[in-house]
């Protein structure tokens, strides 16, 4: 027995509001923050993400409050991503209680930012967020590039060197999502998540395309993610966090009762 | 009233850790994070939390003036470590290129290794993060009402490797085994975070602010 693969439900926030779209369009509306961070902590949750999707700086203090609050109730580990942009950014999330920040499109234009938060506030707590698409055509060698702006944007880094790159510069772990497949509950792209995986020497958590129990056991066992992260399957109560648990158990995998 | 005081030297969860123990104090019972020596010296308990690298830490407490009211506390009242707080308490770090730390008790801090090999020689990430069993080697008032082996959260990629066999409380294994937990009269100390650790971590705060500091 040793350390648990874990379970990681992703609440995507807009305006202090859980929504869930389908490749960041058609967003639904799925309900209070601290409400949702409650049920899944005591349906065992082993840590909860939440994203700030709009991220403008209006935002920013109904974030703060809201990450308050579930820090006041709840006791998991908590991430908060979405307009991380500086240090000042970093330090007012951990200080609303937020343990860990996910920082993505600023690591981008100044991966500089990701060693200075690390080396201020240690890389246990820097978690960058990667959006991948598959650029490869179907009879070349698979290859990956870096997104941005949910997706639209290429960025032309390569999504292997990039994840390198950040475990060096002092990222704590990586969230891996794959723009192919967010939202379309295919599965997650294991080919990806198992080279970014056996690429760095940090945690990778894999996220995008979950429709199925199957799908987060293969996350780990096919893609050798260390975390499997899902949203719309919890937010509609198509599966508990319960459910997800046995069934890894029953494939293997070492998972927290 | 009877004070907890949480040491707020600018690092670390403080947050987390001041609300946890908020969540599970009496009415007679006062949770107050603090950057001030006074306050840390006539508090009933103290709580010494962190997170971060060896090297800022250390140079945090100085920069507070806090290094004396932090020894002082862990040789007089119920003293409780948490993460970088329970490693600073032994000799030294080998983070940062080698850090002298308190020195309260033998012990050093060590990276855990790259590659760490698992017993199937497959490799195991760093930080060792996420939840790991904890094994309680000796009986202790902290460990009240927790299950032996129950699963707190870990995040950090130095281990604690101490010769005094009669300083362990807690056994981890992560590639090696290691000492999670150590505890000594009045002191207690994990590299786990209870106040992330669910059901397991609220109960081991429980019974950290009722305790007398007596074992």
């Amino acid at each position: 027995m040793g350390l648990a693969k874990r379970i990681i439900p992703c609440l995507d926030v807009d305006n202090g509001r859980v929504v869930k779209g389908v490749k960041f369009v058609e967003i639904r509306d799925a309900g209070d923050p601290v409400e949702n961070a409650r049920r899944y902590n005591l349906e065992g949750a082993d840590e909860l993400t939440f994203l700030d999707i709009t991220a403008s700086s209006d935002n920013r203090d109904t974030m703060v409050h809201m990450v308050e609050a579930v820090a006041s109730e709840v006791f998991i580990p908590l991430t908060v991503g979405g307009g991380i942009r500086e240090v000042a950014d970093v330090r007012k999330m951990l200080n609303a209680g937020a343990d860990k920040v996910g920082i993505n499109t600023a690591a981008i234009f100044n991966p500089d930012f990701v060693k200075q938060a690390a080396d201020r506030f240690g890389s246990q707590c820097i978690v960058v967020a990667v959006d991948a698409k598959k650029v490869s055509l179907p009879d070349e060698q698979n290859r990956w590039e870096i997104f941005t702006h949910g997706g639209r944007k290429g960025t032309g880094i390569d999504a292997l060197e990039w994840v390198c790159k950040m475990d060096e510069y002092g990222a704590g772990e990586i969230l891996l999502t794959s723009m192919d497949r967010d939202g379309t509950k295919q599965g997650f792209d294991n080919e990806l998540t198992r080279q970014v995986s056996e690429s760095v020497k940090i945690p990778v958590i894999a996220s995008g395309g979950v429709g199925t129990l199957q799908h987060m056991a293969d996350g780990v066992l096919k893609g050798k993610a260390d975390a499997v992260l899902a949203a719309s399957i919890f937010h509609f109560g198509e599966y508990r966090i319960s459910e997800v648990k046995s069934y890894m158990k029953s494939q293997g995998i070492e998972v927290r009762d | 009233m009877h004070t907890i005081a949480v040491i707020d030297y600018g690092m670390g969860n403080l947050h987390s850790v001041t609300k946890a123990l908020e969540h599970v104090v009496d009415q007679n019972q006062q949770v107050i994070l603090t950057s001030s020596p006074e306050i840390v010296s006539e508090a009933d308990k103290v709580v010494f939390p962190g997170q971060g690298a060896a090297r800022d830490c250390m140079l945090a407490i100085d920069e507070h003036g806090l290094r004396e009211t932090v020894q002082d506390a862990a040789n007089n009242k119920p003293f409780l470590g948490i993460c970088m707080g329970m490693q600073v308490l032994v000799h030294a770090s080998e983070e940062n290129g080698g850090t002298d730390c308190l020195a309260l008790y033998p012990g050093e801090v060590r990276y855990f290794g790259d590659p760490l090999l698992d017993e199937n020689n497959e490799r195991l990430k760093v930080p060792h993060m996420g939840w790991n069993q904890v094994r309680q080697t000796r009986e202790h008032p902290l460990w009240h009402k927790i299950a032996d082996n129950s699963r707190f959260y870990f995040v950090h990629s130095y281990y604690l490797e101490t010769e005094a066999a009669d300083l362990e409380i807690g056994h981890c294994n992560y590639g090696k085994s290691f000492t999670c937990a150590i505890a000594k009269d009045n002191v207690f100390a994990m590299q786990c975070h209870p106040e992330k650790s669910a059901d397991a971590g609220l109960q081991l705060l429980t019974n950290f602010a009722q305790w007398d500091g007596e074992v």
